[in-house]
């Protein structure tokens, strides 16, 4: 997903001419093919997270359209405060692409896990909020980002899962995807969450129960319309994110549905990581598992949902 | 200190007056930096703010912004209307500039230690465009406190951007204390030269002195210029200058407004 998301950086400045990349200090020879062919709009600017954001927002101001990349954590933590006024306020096209969302670099551990990025971003007001699920839903999401207003967050996250998106689904920034049809139970997903969702609905359909998909990548603005529309009739709404349970994917479908005025509302209950800080090491499929994230945690939740 | 140094801290006072509110020491340190750049340094046209040849100033420390906004006003982007709305309801004048909503006003500020990265952008975009702008960055010795001005500085000077200009307005007082008892930064002339920038120091209150260097940016070619401005803590008013109490004031009495119009008249 990462080298699908930089080659489509790469794509879009070779025909923007006003596209400039900035990176901290990423690894060697990340975009080195876009360093040799513009090197005057290719910068890698050191650790230095609170003067990459500000100059990103200085050259936007400038009307240029900024891609920002580094590990999320930083991207999202370290420099907040920048991103708040020099982008959010000033409402600047500057794309942060976050590498490692959720718990991808696991082995690191919590300084390196970005659990609360979502949470965070979509706080600000003017930043959009996106984390595609696998390589090909980046690659339809990436065009869509060089005219879009305002600043956008991308969690970027592991590079090799298996593609699941559908192209015939397409990708509109700022919607949500009917991804799999279901009566009794909706799923909700962002990212590679989704993963875990289409198994669950996998082990649910085993079990007789019918689980449709709602899959988000746009978690702000979050498509409440299509929820609602999906959530009409089941008797459960569970949304799952790689996130902490606070203020991610799962508020924001909580409280759409709260705000829907329905006098009666499906059971509801958040799949994410519960507000701590992770105290094991392994793989992000280990920690997914240990969280309830995979198919059977999603599925037993459910099953214990609907009981 | 001549008639149009005392005609500006005048208007200043008044404006913060009408508000109610404001910085007015951090600002009067500041009028002279302000008075020489718009008067005899900077390319702008009030008409067209947004002419893309302007020379671009951010005001970094924010909290100085009466000095700007008297400025804005004389030379004829803002109104006397606007200045008489500072910090109102529905006025474009706030505690802090912010940018779209005040003409010439390029960057909002208030959160100290932005100006800098922001202007490295803008010194980026104005050589990637082959423009001869500059830019100038003013910024308050307190805010070099801000981690996030040395990583601007270290990124200024790897980019050899002798367009861009660092002026600090050196009172030597921040909201607590003084600077040598809060965070000391000295041997700060050093630290600039040390982080790859060109560093002049001068009298920031000294209009010729001013004019003298700042006519002469960059001070070094293919780098970044830093001047330290040697200023003094509500200069212009005896009963203020170096008094902490009036880093910011909510509260002026009409006794208090009539000294402080007093000094300056």
């Amino acid at each position: 997903m990462r080298k699908t998301c930089l080659n489509c950086i790469y794509d879009i400045a070779r025909e923007h001419e006003d596209v400039f990349f900035v990176g901290s200090d990423l690894g060697y020879k990340t975009l080195d093919d876009f360093k040799e062919e513009m090197p005057d709009r290719f910068f890698m600017e050191g650790i230095s997270e609170q003067h990459v954001i500000g100059m990103a927002a200085g050259l936007a101001m400038e009307g240029k359209t900024v891609y920002v990349n580094t590990i999320a954590t930083f991207l999202t933590r370290r420099c907040f405060d920048q991103t708040a006024m020099d982008l959010c306020l000033h409402n600047v096209p500057v794309r942060l692409v976050g590498n490692g969302g959720g718990m991808v670099y696991a082995p690191l551990g919590p300084t390196h896990m970005a659990i609360e990025d979502i949470a965070i971003m979509r706080a600000l007001p003017n930043m959009t909020v996106v984390a595609p699920c696998d390589a090909e839903e980046m690659a339809r999401f990436m065009p869509q980002t060089v005219d879009w207003e305002g600043p956008i967050y991308i969690r970027l996250g592991k590079g090799y899962d298996p593609v699941v998106s559908k192209p015939e689904l397409g990708f509109t920034l700022g919607k949500g995807i009917p991804y799999r049809e279901g009566k009794d139970v909706l799923l909700v997903s962002t990212g590679v969450s989704l993963h875990g969702c289409i198994d669950a609905a996998d082990l649910l359909a085993e079990k007789g129960v019918s689980a449709a998909i709602m899959h988000s990548p746009t978690i702000k603005p979050f498509d409440d319309e299509l929820l609602l529309s999906m959530a009409d009739g089941v008797k459960a709404v569970v949304p799952v994110e790689e996130h902490t349970v606070i203020g991610g994917l799962g508020d924001a479908v909580g409280a759409a549905l709260l705000a829907s005025g329905r006098t009666s509302l499906p059971a509801f209950r958040k799949v994410g990581i519960p507000d701590v800080f992770t105290e094991n090491y392994g793989s992000q499929k280990e920690l997914m598992r240990h969280f309830g994230m995979d198919g059977e945690g999603i599925a037993k939740t459910v099953m214990d949902l609907i009981a | 200190m001549d008639k149009r140094s005392k005609a500006l801290r005048r208007r200043m006072i008044e404006i913060m007056h009408l508000g109610g509110r404001g910085h007015l020491a951090p600002a009067m340190s500041l009028v002279e930096i302000v008075r020489v750049l718009y008067d005899d340094i900077m390319r702008f046209d009030p008409e067209n703010p947004q002419w893309e040849a302007r020379d671009r100033f951010i005001l970094s420390k924010g909290h100085g912004c009466l000095a700007q906004y008297a400025m804005l006003e004389d030379k004829g982007f803002i109104t006397c209307d606007d200045a008489c709305c500072f910090c109102k309801f529905d006025g474009i004048l706030g505690g802090h500039p912010e940018r779209d909503k005040i003409p010439g006003v390029e960057a909002s500020t208030g959160s100290l230690g932005h100006g800098l990265s922001i202007g490295v952008g803008f010194a980026l975009a104005a050589r990637h465009a082959g423009r001869d702008n500059r830019v100038f960055v003013v910024m308050g010795d307190g805010e070099c406190n801000e981690g996030s001005v040395w990583e601007a500085a270290m990124s200024a000077s790897k980019n050899r951007l002798d367009n861009l200009v660092a002026m600090v307005d050196y009172n030597k007082q921040q909201s607590y204390g003084t600077t040598t008892e809060v965070l000391d930064l000295e041997p700060f002339a050093d630290k600039w030269r040390a982080f790859g920038f060109a560093c002049v120091e001068v009298d920031g209150h000294d209009v010729d002195a001013l004019r003298e260097v700042l006519s002469s940016v960059p001070a070094e070619k293919g780098r970044p210029t830093a001047i330290i401005c040697h200023t003094v803590k509500g200069k212009g008013i005896p009963f203020i200058e170096r008094d902490l109490t009036w880093h910011h004031r909510t509260k002026l009495s009409d006794e208090l407004y009539n000294s402080l119009i007093e000094a300056v008249s």
